[in-house]
C-alpha cells in the first residue's frame, strides 16, 4: 500500500449515475487485478473505497456507481484536481490459480474489475471470457472496451433490451475450466451454485480503514476469519459461507 | 532542542504519542508502512479470555467529522495473543506495549490480566470498563462507580503492572467514577471511549450499523474529550491518560494542558495511517511554536492555582 496525491485527468459519466475517473499518479503498489484505491473526499471523514478497473504506469481508472453522498461527491471532482488516495488495498484475482479458459463475469458496478483480469489472463497467455450483467440496456459499459482486447464477450440484460434476457448464469459456456466473479451478492451467489468449476469471487463490506487496521469488514469463512479489505476482496469459491 | 519525553507509572515514554486501541491491531499492519518505535507505546486490540467474532456488518458508518463503529471486540482471545500475536508485534516493536483488556465479568478480568501480565513486553494494563459495542459486559462495568473499583480491585491483585481504566463518556459524572479507581488502587485512567451513537438508513428506515448502536469517535468527539480529562484532572491525583479525536500536535497539546500525562490516538489512523507518525513528526516544532521547552511541564496547565 502507498499513499500519495493523485491528479484527476477526467472524471466522465460512461452511463447513468456509472462514472469513470482516471488518475495520474504512482501505481507501484498495484500488483493484481481486484484490488482497490481508497480515496479522501472534502467533507467526509472516512475514505470511500473503489475498485480499480485498469492500471498502467501513468496512472489508474477506475469506474463507480453513484449510491450515496460520498460517490455523489466524486462524480463531481474535476479534471486537474487533486485526490488523496491509499493505493494498491486488498488481495485481487490471482491470475496463476486461473484456468486456461477462464470466465471473467461482472454484474452492474462489478464489471470493472474485470477489465483488468482480462488484460492480465490474456498477458498470462490464457483465454478469458466476459460475461456483463447488466439490469437494461442504457446501464450497459465497457462491452466494446472487452470485444476491443479481442475476448469473447457476452452481455446479459435483465429486461432483455440489449444482448441475452437473463442473468449472467444464463450465459456461461459449454467449456471453461476457473471462473472469476465480482457483484452484488445474490450475482455471486447464483454463480457459485451454478458453475462446477473452481473459482475466485470478490465481495464489498463497508470498511473503516481499508488496510486491516479496524476489524470493520471482517466475514466468516471455512478458512477462519478474514477481513474484506486485507485479506479480500477476493476470496476462494472453496472458503465461502454464504 | 525540545524535550518530548514524558513519564507514564514509571516508565519513560519518547514522546506521549499513543495509537489508541482498535485502530492500531498488534503493530504489525502499520509496522510494513514506517517505524512503529518512534512512537510512545501503543495500545494493542482489545483483549478478551476466549476469542470473539464481534458483531455483524456493517460495523462501520460514516459522521460529521467523525465514524461509527460496532466493531464488538473481536480479537483471538488471550492465549493466542499470548502466544501468535505478541511474539509477532516484538519483531516490529522494541518498547513496552500497552496490553488493552475487556472483559464481561470480574472474574474474567482478572484473568485475562493475569495472562497478559506474565508478558515481558507489556508495560501497562489498559482495562477497557468502556466498549459499548458489547452486551452484558464492556460499558455497564463502567457507568458506576462500585463497578468500576470492583473491577480496577480484581485487576490490581493479580499484577504488578501499572493498570490504567479506561473510561466511558456515556455517564453523568466521569469524575466520579475516576475517583473509583483510584480509591481502589487504580495507576491512572484513560479516557475517553466512543460515545453511544446512532445513525439511520433513510431507504429502509433501519438503523445503519448491524448492532444498530455504534461508538462515535473522530475530531466530533475532540471538544467533549477535553472537557472530561479537564474534569478527571480535577478530581484524581494518578495520571491521566487523554483521548477522543486527536488528530494533530496542537490536538496533542490542547489534550495535555487540559490534564492528560499521556495522549491516545484512535480514528485518525484509520483515515491517515501515518496519522501518528505525522504527529510525532510535528511535535517539536508545535512546542516550539507555543514556547514549550519541556512537554511534561504542562501537564494540566490550562487549570489555574
Amino acid at each position: 500500500m502507498t499513499q500519495g496525491i493523485y491528479r484527476v485527468e477526467y472524471n466522465r459519466a460512461l452511463a447513468p449515475g456509472v462514472w469513470e475517473l482516471r488518475l495520474s499518479g504512482d501505481t507501484s503498489a498495484l500488483t493484481a487485478p481486484g484490488q482497490f484505491i481508497n480515496i479522501k473526499l472534502d467533507g467526509f471523514y472516512l475514505r470511500r473505497p473503489i475498485s480499480v478497473c485498469d492500471w498502467d504506469g501513468e496512472g489508474i481508472t477506475v469506474i463507480y456507481k453513484v449510491v450515496g453522498k460520498g460517490t455523489a461527491a466524486l462524480s463531481s471532482v474535476e479534471p486537474g484536481q487533486d485526490l488523496d488516495i491509499l493505493c494498491g488495498l486488498g488481495n485481487g484475482f490471482d491470475v496463476s490459480k486461473c484456468g486456461r479458459r477462464t470466465l471473467a463475469i461482472g454484474g452492474g458496478a462489478g464489471v470493472p474489475p474485470m477489465y483488468a483480469l482480462a488484460k492480465a489472463l490474456l498477458a498470462a497467455g490464457k483465454t478469458p471470457i466476459a460475461i456483463l450483467g447488466f439490469n437494461k440496456k442504457d446501464e450497459v459499459f465497457y462491452e466494446d472496451r472487452f470485444r476491443a482486447l479481442g475476448v469473447e464477450t457476452a452481455v446479459t440484460t435483465a429486461d432483455g433490451s440489449h444482448g441475452q434476457k437473463g442473468f449472467v448464469t444464463d450465459a456461461l459456456p459449454e467449456t471453461y475450466d476457473f471462473y472469476c466473479a465480482c457483484g452484488p451478492i445474490p450475482m455471486l451467489k447464483a454463480v457459485y451454485d451454478a458453475a462446477p468449476t473452481s473459482g475466485l469471487l470478490s465481495f464489498e463490506e463497508r470498511m473503516g480503514c481499508g488496510f486491516g487496521a479496524c476489524m470493520g469488514c471482517t466475514c466468516k469463512t471455512k478458512y477462519g476469519n478474514k477481513r474484506i479489505c486485507k485479506d479480500g476482496p477476493v476470496l476462494e469459491k472453496e472458503e465461502v459461507i454464504w | 532542542m525540545v524535550d518530548t519525553s514524558v513519564i507514564l507509572s514509571g516508565i519513560k515514554l519518547d514522546n506521549p504519542i499513543i495509537p489508541a486501541s482498535g485502530t492500531f491491531g498488534y503493530g504489525y499492519e502499520f509496522a510494513a508502512l514506517y517505524d512503529i518505535n518512534c512512537l510512545g507505546t501503543f495500545s494493542f486490540k482489545g483483549t478478551t479470555h476466549a476469542p470473539r467474532f464481534g458483531n455483524p456488518t456493517p460495523r462501520i458508518a460514516e459522521a460529521p467529522s467523525g465514524l461509527l463503529n460496532a466493531v464488538g471486540l473481536q480479537n483471538p482471545g488471550a492465549e493466542k495473543v499470548a502466544a501468535e500475536e505478541l511474539p509477532k508485534l516484538r519483531q516490529v516493536f522494541h518498547k513496552p506495549v500497552m496490553a488493552n483488556i475487556s472483559g464481561f465479568s470480574v472474574e474474567e478480568y482478572a484473568e485475562t490480566c493475569a495472562l497478559l501480565d506474565k508478558e515481558e513486553q507489556v508495560g501497562w494494563l489498559e482495562v477497557n470498563i468502556s466498549c459499548p459495542n458489547v452486551h452484558n459486559g464492556g460499558m455497564s462495568f463502567g457507568t458506576s462507580p462500585d463497578a468500576a473499583a470492583e473491577v480496577t480491585r480484581a485487576v490490581k491483585a493479580v499484577t504488578t503492572k501499572p493498570v490504567y481504566m479506561k473510561l466511558s463518556p456515556n455517564v453523568t459524572d466521569i469524575a466520579a467514577i475516576a475517583k473509583a479507581c483510584e480509591d481502589a488502587g487504580a495507576d491512572g485512567v484513560s479516557l475517553i471511549n466512543t460515545l453511544l451513537s446512532m445513525r439511520i438508513n433513510l431507504k429502509n428506515r433501519k438503523p445503519l450499523l448491524a448492532n444498530g448502536t455504534g461508538g462515535l469517535s473522530g475530531p466530533a468527539v475532540f471538544p467533549v474529550a477535553v472537557r472530561m480529562v479537564y474534569q478527571v484532572y480535577e478530581a484524581v491525583k494518578i495520571p491521566v491518560i487523554g483521548m477522543g479525536g486527536v488528530s494533530s500536535a496542537e490536538d496533542v497539546i490542547e489534550m495535555m494542558l487540559a490534564g492528560a500525562s499521556a495522549v491516545e490516538v484512535g480514528a485518525a489512523n484509520l483515515v491517515n495511517p501515518f496519522a501518528c507518525r505525522d504527529i510525532v513528526r510535528d511535535l517539536p516544532e508545535v512546542m516550539e511554536k507555543y514556547g514549550i521547552k519541556n512537554l511534561s511541564e504542562i501537564i494540566g496547565g490550562a487549570h489555574n492555582g
